[in-house]
C-alpha cells in the first residue's frame, strides 16, 4: 500500500497488529477514526491507555479487576465453599451469565501445553493449591474445554489437588461445548454447572 | 466400486482437464513430464485426501493460480457418487461427497479404497522407518477411520512429552506428576494403535507371502516381520524403565514411534543385500498384499495405480504381474508408461481391453 501520509501509515500499521485484521481493515477502521470528531478519537484512545495502565489481576482469583480484590471475590452474598476453575474472563463471563452459580472462581491463565512452552509454573496452579490449603473451600469445580490441553490440565489439577480434603468435580463436557466454554450456549452452560458430577480419573480406559 | 469420470481444475500442471474413463484398464501414455503421474495423483487425492508425492497441498496448484479443484465421478455399491475436492491458498482444504461438507476428513478415507505402485516406493525400503510406518499407517487408515485420529493424538502427545523433558534440561525444574500424566496418554494411545498394528500384520504377512512367492516363484527366501519394543514390554513399565535416559536424551526413546517393519532376505537386510530387481519384486508384493488386505476388509476391490512399472520391472515378473491382472483378481486400473506401443502390445497379449489417452504437456486426448 502506497501511504499519503507517514501518519496515516503508521495507525493503519497499528491497527494490522490485531488479530484477524488485515491492512485493508485496518484502514477502513483509520479512516473511520479520522471522520469522527477529535473528543471521540480521544475518549476511545484514552480508554485503550487507561486499560493497559490500570487494569489489575484478582490477587485471590486472578480474574481481570479495576481493584486489587475483584467484585466477585469481594462479595458478601457469595459462596467461598466452592470454587470453579477456568481458563481465562471469557469462562468467568459465560458463567455469570448463566445466573446458575454462586461461587468463587480461579481463572488459570491457559491451559497446560509443553509444546507451546506453557507449563504449571506459567499459570496460576500453586496459588490455587494455597487457596484450596489455606480456606475453608469445600468444593472445586473443573471447568475446562474438552480438548487435549484441556483434559492434560484437569489431570495435572485432579493429582495435585486429589489428597486435599476437597469434593472436586467436573462439568459434563463433550459435544454440548463445542470444546470451549465460551462458545456454550447459557442454557447448556447453566445445566451443566448444576448437574455437575464428581471427577473420577477417567484418563485410562 | 470405480472412477467414472474425472476432471481437473487447475491441479498441477493442468489449468484444465476432462476425462472419462473404462470400468477396467486406463492407460495415460506420454513423454516424461507431460503430466501422466499427475493424472494418478488427482485421483490419489480425491480418495485419500492428500498427494501420493508430496504432503504440501499449496503445491498441488497450478502455477500462477489461486485454487485448484478436482471432482470424481464414482459408481460405488451400485450408487453414483460425486467428490469434489478445492483448495485455495492459505485456506483450509474441502471435501464434499454429494455436494454435502465433511466434518472429518478421517470419514472419506477408505471410502474409495486405492493402492498406488510407483518407483519413489523404494524408499520404503531405502528410507529410515519412518516410510515404512507410514505404509502401515496407510493400509490401517484405509480400513479403520479412528485409526488417524488416535495417530494424531498419540503424536501431540509424544511432542509435549518431549518439549517437556527439554524443558526439564533447560530449567533445571523436574515435576514428576506432569511428566507422568504424557506418560499415561501415551500408554493410553499408544496401546491401541499397538494393537491395531499387531493385528494388520498378523492378516498382511500371509497376503504378502502369496504374492511374493507366485511373483517369484520362490526363486528368494524373504521374510517380513513387524518389530515393537510392545511386543515383548509393557509401555507403561518401558517408560518408567527410561525415565533417566529420556531426561539425559530429552526425548522420548520408547514407543510405537519406534516401531519398524523387518525385511529380510535369506536372512539379511533386503536393503544392504537385496539386487534391484529383488527389490523391486518385494515393493510390488508388498503393495499388491496391500490391495488384496484391503479388499478383503472392504469386500470390493480398490483402485489400482501403477505408475510408470513397465520401464522398472523384467519381462518375466512384468508378465506375470499382467497375468494376475487378467485373472479378474483387479477392479479398475490406471497405469502410464512412456510408450503407447508398449502398453497396447502388453494388454493385446493377455486380450484385456484397455482405453488408452495421450497425455502432452497438460492435455490429454483419448
Ligand atoms: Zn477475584
Amino acid at each position: 500500500m502506497n501511504f499519503s501520509s507517514r501518519l496515516l501509515e503508521n495507525a493503519v500499521a497499528e491497527f494490522s497488529k490485531l488479530p484477524g485484521v488485515g491492512q485493508k481493515t485496518a484502514l477502513r477502521l483509520v479512516l473511520h477514526l479520522l471522520n469522527q470528531s477529535q473528543e471521540d478519537v480521544e475518549k476511545f484512545s484514552y480508554a485503550l491507555t487507561r486499560l493497559r495502565s490500570e487494569i489489575r489481576y484478582c490477587k485471590t482469583c486472578h480474574n481481570i479487576s479495576d481493584q486489587q480484590v475483584c467484585e466477585i471475590c469481594a462479595a458478601h452474598k457469595r459462596d467461598r465453599s466452592i470454587i470453579c476453575i477456568v481458563e481465562d474472563t471469557r469462562d468467568v463471563m459465560a458463567i455469570e451469565n448463566t445466573n446458575q452459580y454462586n461461587g468463587l472462581y480461579h481463572v488459570l491463565g491457559g491451559l497446560i501445553s509443553p509444546m507451546d512452552g506453557i507449563g504449571p509454573a506459567e499459570l496460576t496452579v500453586d496459588s490455587l493449591v494455597e487457596r484450596v490449603k489455606n480456606g475453608d473451600v469445600k468444593e472445586v469445580i473443573l471447568a475446562l474445554s474438552a480438548t487435549m490441553e484441556g483434559d492434560t490440565t484437569i489431570f495435572y489439577l485432579y493429582k495435585k489437588l486429589k489428597d486435599m480434603p476437597v469434593q472436586i468435580t467436573t462439568i459434563a463436557r463433550g459435544i454440548a461445548f463445542g470444546g470451549e466454554l465460551e462458545y456454550a450456549d447459557e442454557i447448556t452452560l447453566g445445566r451443566s454447572i448444576v448437574t455437575r458430577v464428581p471427577y473420577e480419573n477417567t484418563m485410562v480406559k | 466400486m470405480w472412477l467414472q469420470k474425472l476432471s481437473l481444475l487447475n491441479f498441477k500442471n493442468y489449468a484444465e482437464a476432462e476425462l472419462s474413463f473404462s470400468e477396467t484398464v486406463n492407460a495415460f501414455a506420454g513423454d516424461n513430464g507431460a503430466g501422466k503421474t499427475n493424472l494418478l495423483d488427482a485421483i490419489h487425492y480425491l480418495c485419500l485426501c492428500k498427494s501420493y508425492f508430496n504432503p504440501i497441498d499449496v503445491q498441488q496448484i497450478l502455477q500462477g493460480a489461486d485454487f485448484f479443484m478436482l471432482q470424481g465421478v464414482f459408481e460405488r455399491a451400485a450408487q453414483t457418487e460425486v467428490i469434489a475436492c478445492s483448495l485455495k491458498r492459505s485456506q483450509k482444504k474441502q471435501f464434499k461427497r454429494n455436494k454435502k461438507e465433511y466434518q472429518r476428513l478421517a470419514d472419506h478415507i477408505g471410502l474409495f479404497p486405492l493402492v498406488m505402485i510407483s518407483p519413489y516406493d523404494i524408499s520404503i525400503i531405502i528410507e529410515g522407518s519412518e516410510e515404512r510406518r507410514k505404509f502401515v499407517d496407510n493400509s490401517i487408515s484405509q480400513t479403520d477411520n479412528h485409526y488417524l485420529d488416535e495417530l494424531i493424538a498419540y503424536n501431540k502427545h509424544l511432542q509435549n512429552r518431549n518439549s517437556l523433558l527439554r524443558q526439564i534440561a533447560d530449567t533445571g525444574r523436574y515435576d514428576p506428576q506432569l511428566l507422568e500424566i504424557f506418560n499415561e496418554r501415551l500408554v493410553a494411545s499408544g496401546q491401541r494403535i499397538f494393537e491395531k498394528r499387531k493385528m494388520f500384520m498378523e492378516a498382511f504377512i500371509p497376503v504378502f507371502n502369496k504374492h511374493y512367492h507366485y511373483l517369484t516363484e520362490d526363486a528368494e527366501q524373504v521374510e517380513l516381520v513387524y518389530e515393537s519394543q510392545l511386543l515383548h514390554d509393557d509401555f507403561a513399565g518401558l517408560l518408567q524403565r527410561n525415565t533417566e535416559r529420556d531426561r539425559i536424551l530429552e526425548r522420548t526413546t520408547t514407543g510405537i514411534h519406534k516401531d519398524e517393519l523387518s525385511f529380510t532376505i535369506h536372512g539379511l537386510p533386503m536393503k544392504k543385500f537385496g539386487s534391484q530387481g529383488q527389490q523391486k519384486s518385494f515393493l510390488i508384493a508388498l503393495k499388491l498384499a496391500q490391495y488384496t488386505y484391503l479388499q478383503q476388509q472392504k469386500g470390493f476391490k480398490p483402485l489400482l495405480l501403477l505408475d510408470d512399472i513397465f520401464d522398472k520391472l523384467d519381462e518375466k515378473r512384468t508378465r506375470k504381474l499382467m497375468q494376475m491382472v487378467s485373472h479378474d483378481d483387479f477392479g479398475q486400473i490406471f497405469i502410464t508408461d512412456t510408450n503407447a506401443e508398449r502398453i497396447l502390445r502388453i494388454f493385446d497379449d493377455i486380450s484385456v481391453p484397455v482405453k488408452l489417452f495421450n497425455v502432452d504437456k497438460g492435455t490429454v486426448t483419448s
